[in-house]
């Protein structure tokens, strides 16, 4: 029973995914209760999840295998608000789609269930299962729309992605067969003993796991599969890989090379290669966005450069002393940060571009007069990207700047810090667009209630913790104090 | 909590005129003169209340921001003999152009907004003393000075105000580079505590993060050769605009390099003083070079200040106490000056809708307030003694001929060559033969311009000859800049 309670956050959402399935079985007219149904058990996921933090006895289950500590906590929570929002941004969509409703919402809940596996794993086989029940919906869902393009996002995702599961397990079968262990805390014992010894057979198997989770993460050179699958996939989809998958492969990142990769002689290579990616992904990633037209392609590029601003938090593992925790913490920061912000963007961009048919960033002038809320909301979020304050997105870089230049990373903050100028320059030519441009339409845009519901939660997010940050930089540092332990 | 109000009083009255209904967008201008007039009331306030004998800060607001165990952020305001007078020109200049905007009518809400946005921002530029709030103000600007160029300027205001933005956001790039790692030796963003610090185990070289954080602040000043997005700003951004960005913008950048570069890292800042002085030389002869050129009125007023900005870069190049004492007066006087040269161009430009000096001529018959205006506003500039701009100017040539005798004498040269231009052109435009196109356009009279000329011009006099009034404020606080360098 302890076990089960353990994993109670996740139960709760694939029992919420069950029962829409068997609600429009068995009332097949009343489909409006689906999305309010998929939300109860999301609800019900949040509260189990706080009341182990009111508990706060924190365990471990399965023989180890799947942890239930702060870090999983925070992106339980996470995963909760990112869950909730795209389905509430997804209401409309569905409705008007028509076809399979309670399969989308059980889907989703599926994979969320699947990326929460994903925060509390511990052990490779554990993370690989978890990784595919993730994946495998998410694929479904990028095909889900009725046009080709949709189809082919759907394709290509699956294929590259299986690619990437192939490098990953053959990265994790070089790690198991050198320590003997597939639980993460047992490997990291078996290399403090005597990995010095197979150091380079170590990093090989170091680059396999990053090449398979730079995939989900979307760095250089994992990322060609972003912008044409966020082009191509309905648009609440892709707002759901763009946090959802790239938050929880930060977050297994995290375990697997803090916890068991960590020791000295392997993290002053992997951070190398995690510096040098942040810095590429960066700068392909922002460099490319500028020329983008549509404007879900050049958010798919934005998260590209946005991964590379995160990954400086990984690469700043060398922090001396009690700032360890300075890295992962900031990764968690910005992970939070960013998934209000680019939530919020890509629910603007549903709400806007579902009335005017269009994805065109010249289609969005005078947005300001034609729909004030989602311009204002819009505005607030690509500010939030480009790290200006007042936005959660200004903290999230500064601290994980701040980790970058207390491990001696500052050629990497330099570059981190030009690349904000550029990205500035792109999001806000948007801005730009929708407050000074020209509109060839002027009339009014109707607003969908449930679409400026989670617009306006999310902008609220950018805008509350963009001013009092507090409560979140030290909800993360909570969340990283357990690599300090172990 | 006076500072607090006295930053976020003008964003206050900002919001409360955009959020007047359509019907009564006509009230927007009195409420932010209303903002205006009250902030500077409380500035004038603080001025006369401010004990200027004494160095150090007053008025302090302070309280933790953000405290992450390993870093602390506070909100932290206060004043010194170096800010106050700065935040006094602010609050004035403020007034000024919201009184010359009386008559716009395009979009009149988000315009009055935009400006008082931009005054809370510089305003908090100059009381924040925390490094990390002070970059947020510093960035802050931005913002309200974008949407008052591009929405509000004229002829290439979209490319014009971009510049702006890019060139200030490069430079600001640099800076926080160099905020960070200096914050991260020194375990603090206290401004006044960095100010008594010395740092040895830093992550990047001192003298890199010298240069970075003057890379920031010389693009604001600026320097030559990273000046050219001003004097494009200027001719397209409106009148208003133009005075608040010549008037205390550029003084930004001019109280940062004294501020931070030389008050937290003197040694560096006597390393690379003769750079400063050379580069401060170079710009005076430079901005006096190029204004030859000029045809239009307002590129030629962006020019002399590149010139006279170039002055206080010289200032502070030489590091003594009169220098920088003459650095920090030449700034206020520059500012009052230009800005009542913007602000009487701006009427001009008005009544006449042309900046052109060819196509002006004789207008002291016609526009008599507006070339009285310029000829005053004309011989200040060129250091007129008994006006604040000659205090300012040779304050500064005395403090650095010790230490930099050849930068000076160009700088002399480069003065002189620049205010005859002006004076010259503004000759052709006031008198000479009179244009009878202009006849009916001398017409109008209007009390805010009325307003705004005369009280500048009474405080460019008053300056002239009572110096003393700034100057016992302004030495204790240069006092301990410079006590810190020769230590």
């Amino acid at each position: 029973m302890s076990e089960l309670d353990i994993v109670g956050p996740q139960l709760a959402v694939l029992i919420a995914a069950g029962a829409v399935i068997a609600w429009e079985a068995i009332f097949p007219k009343q489909r409006a209760a689906l999305p309010y149904i998929a939300l109860l058990g999301i609800a019900g996921s949040a509260i189990w999840t706080t009341t182990w933090v009111a508990r706060d006895d924190f365990q471990t289950a399965f023989d180890g295998t799947l942890a239930l500590d702060q870090f999983a906590v925070f992106f339980y929570f996470v995963f909760a608000g990112i869950t909730a929002t795209v389905i509430v941004a997804s209401i409309d969509w569905v409705d008007r789609e028509g076809h399979r409703q309670s399969e989308y919402y059980a889907l989703i809940l599926t994979a969320s269930a699947g990326l929460m596996f994903l925060a509390s794993a511990r052990d490779l086989i554990t993370i690989f299962l978890a990784l595919e029940l993730s994946s495998i919906p998410q694929y479904v869902l990028a095909g889900w729309g009725k046009d080709q393009r949709s189809g082919e996002a759907g394709i290509k995702y699956l294929l590259l992605g299986a690619i990437a599961s192939a490098l990953l397990l053959y990265g994790m079968a070089l790690l198991y067969g050198f320590t003997g262990s597939t639980l993460l805390v047992d490997i990291g014992a078996a290399i403090a003993d005597t990995g010095a010894e197979n150091r380079s057979l170590l990093i090989v198997s170091s680059v396999l796991l990053i090449a398979g989770f730079g995939f989900k993460m979307a760095v250089v050179p994992f990322q060609m599969w972003v912008p044409d699958v966020y082009q191509g996939a309905p648009t609440p989809v892709a707002a759901f890989l763009s946090v959802g998958s790239k938050a929880a492969a930060f977050a297994v990142v995290m375990r697997i090379f803090f916890e068991a990769l960590g020791e000295d002689f392997l993290s002053d290579d992997w951070s190398m290669i995690f510096a040098v990616i942040a810095a590429t992904s960066m700068t392909l990633g922002n460099v490319l966005a500028i020329v983008q037209t549509d404007i879900k392609r050049m958010l798919g590029y934005s998260s590209i450069a946005q991964a590379g601003n995160f990954m400086i938090g990984l690469a700043a593992i060398s922090v001396a002393g009690d700032d360890f925790v300075l890295g992962a913490s900031g990764v968690l920061l910005f992970v939070a940060a960013y998934a209000f912000t680019n939530l919020g963007a890509f629910i603007a961009v549903i709400g806007i571009s579902q009335r005017i048919g269009s994805d065109k960033i010249a289609d969005y002038a005078g947005m300001w007069r034609r729909a004030p809320f989602f311009a204002l909301a819009l505005a607030f979020c690509l500010i939030s990207l480009a790290g200006i304050p007042p936005t959660a997105g200004f903290w999230a870089k500064i601290y994980v700047f701040n980790a970058g230049i207390r491990a001696d990373l500052v050629w990497l903050v330099i570059i981190a810090v030009l690349n904000s100028v550029i990205s500035a320059y792109y999001y806000l030519a948007v801005v730009r667009q929708m407050f000074l441009g020209d509109a060839a339409d002027e009339r009014k845009l109707p607003v969908s209630p449930t679409i400026g519901l989670a617009l306006g939660v999310a902008t609220a997010g950018v805008i509350v913790f963009g001013i009092l940050p507090m409560p979140l930089v030290e909800a993360a540092r909570d969340a990283a104090e357990i690599f300090t332990t172990t | 909590m006076e500072l607090t109000v006295l930053v976020f009083l003008p964003a206050a009255a900002g919001i409360v005129a955009m959020m007047l209904p359509a019907q009564q967008a006509q009230y927007a201008k009195w409420i932010a003169l209303l903002g205006s007039l009250a902030t500077l009331a409380l500035s004038l306030w603080l001025f006369f209340e401010f004990e200027a004998g004494i160095g150090g800060f007053q008025f302090v607001d302070r309280a933790t921001w953000i405290d992450t165990g390993s870093f602390e952020i506070q909100y932290f305001l206060a004043v010194d003999g170096l800010s106050l007078p700065l935040v006094v020109l602010t609050t004035f200049l403020t007034t000024a152009s919201v009184l010359i905007s009386f008559s716009i009518e395009k979009r009149p809400r988000a315009y009055f907004a935009s400006l008082m946005l931009l005054s809370t921002a510089v305003l908090g530029v100059f009381t924040a003393m925390d490094f990390l709030l002070f970059f947020l103000f510093w960035e802050l600007e931005l913002f309200p000075m974008y949407l008052l160029i591009s929405v509000w300027g004229s002829g290439r205001k979209e490319y014009s105000a971009m510049k702006f933005v890019l060139f200030t956001v490069a430079g600001s790039a640099f800076m926080l580079v160099a905020i960070l790692a200096l914050a991260f030796s020194a375990n603090t963003f206290d401004i006044a505590v960095l100010g008594q610090s010395s740092f040895d185990d830093t992550v990047l070289p001192l003298r890199w993060i010298f240069l970075f954080l003057f890379i920031g602040f010389a693009v604001k000043l600026p320097i030559v050769p990273l000046h050219t997005w001003l004097p494009d700003a200027h001719s397209d951004a409106p009148t208003a605009v133009s005075v608040m960005l010549a008037g205390v913008l550029l003084k930004m950048g001019g109280y940062g390099i004294i501020r931070m570069c030389v008050t937290i890292l003197p040694q560096q800042a006597d390393d690379f003083g003769i750079w400063l002085a050379a580069i401060g030389a170079a710009s005076v002869l430079y901005g006096a070079f190029v204004t030859f050129r000029q045809t239009d009125v307002k590129r030629l007023i962006a020019y002399s200040s590149v010139s006279h900005m170039g002055l206080v870069l010289l200032g502070i190049g030489a590091l003594g106490s009169t220098a920088l004492v003459g650095a920090a007066y030449q700034m206020l006087a520059h500012g009052l000056i230009t800005g009542l040269l913007f602000v009487v161009v701006g009427i001009m430009y008005e009544r006449t809708h042309t900046r052109e000096i060819g196509r002006l001529g004789g207008l002291a018959r016609q526009m008599p307030l507006i070339a009285t205006g310029l000829v005053f506003a004309g011989f200040a500039s060129v250091g007129l003694p008994s006006l604040a701009g000659f205090i300012g100017e040779i304050t500064v040539f005395l403090g650095a001929f010790q230490k930099h005798e050849w930068a000076v004498l160009m700088a002399i040269f480069g003065a002189v060559l620049s205010a005859g231009y002006i004076l010259w052109a503004l000759q052709r435009v006031v008198f000479g033969p009179v244009r009878h196109e202009w006849d009916e356009a001398g017409d109008q009279r209007y009390w805010w311009e009325h307003a705004a000329v005369l009280g500048l011009a009474a405080l460019v006099v008053l300056l002239g000859v009572y110096p003393d009034l700034i100057m016992d404020m302004i030495d204790p606080a240069i006092e301990v800049v410079s006590a810190r360098v020769s230590a």
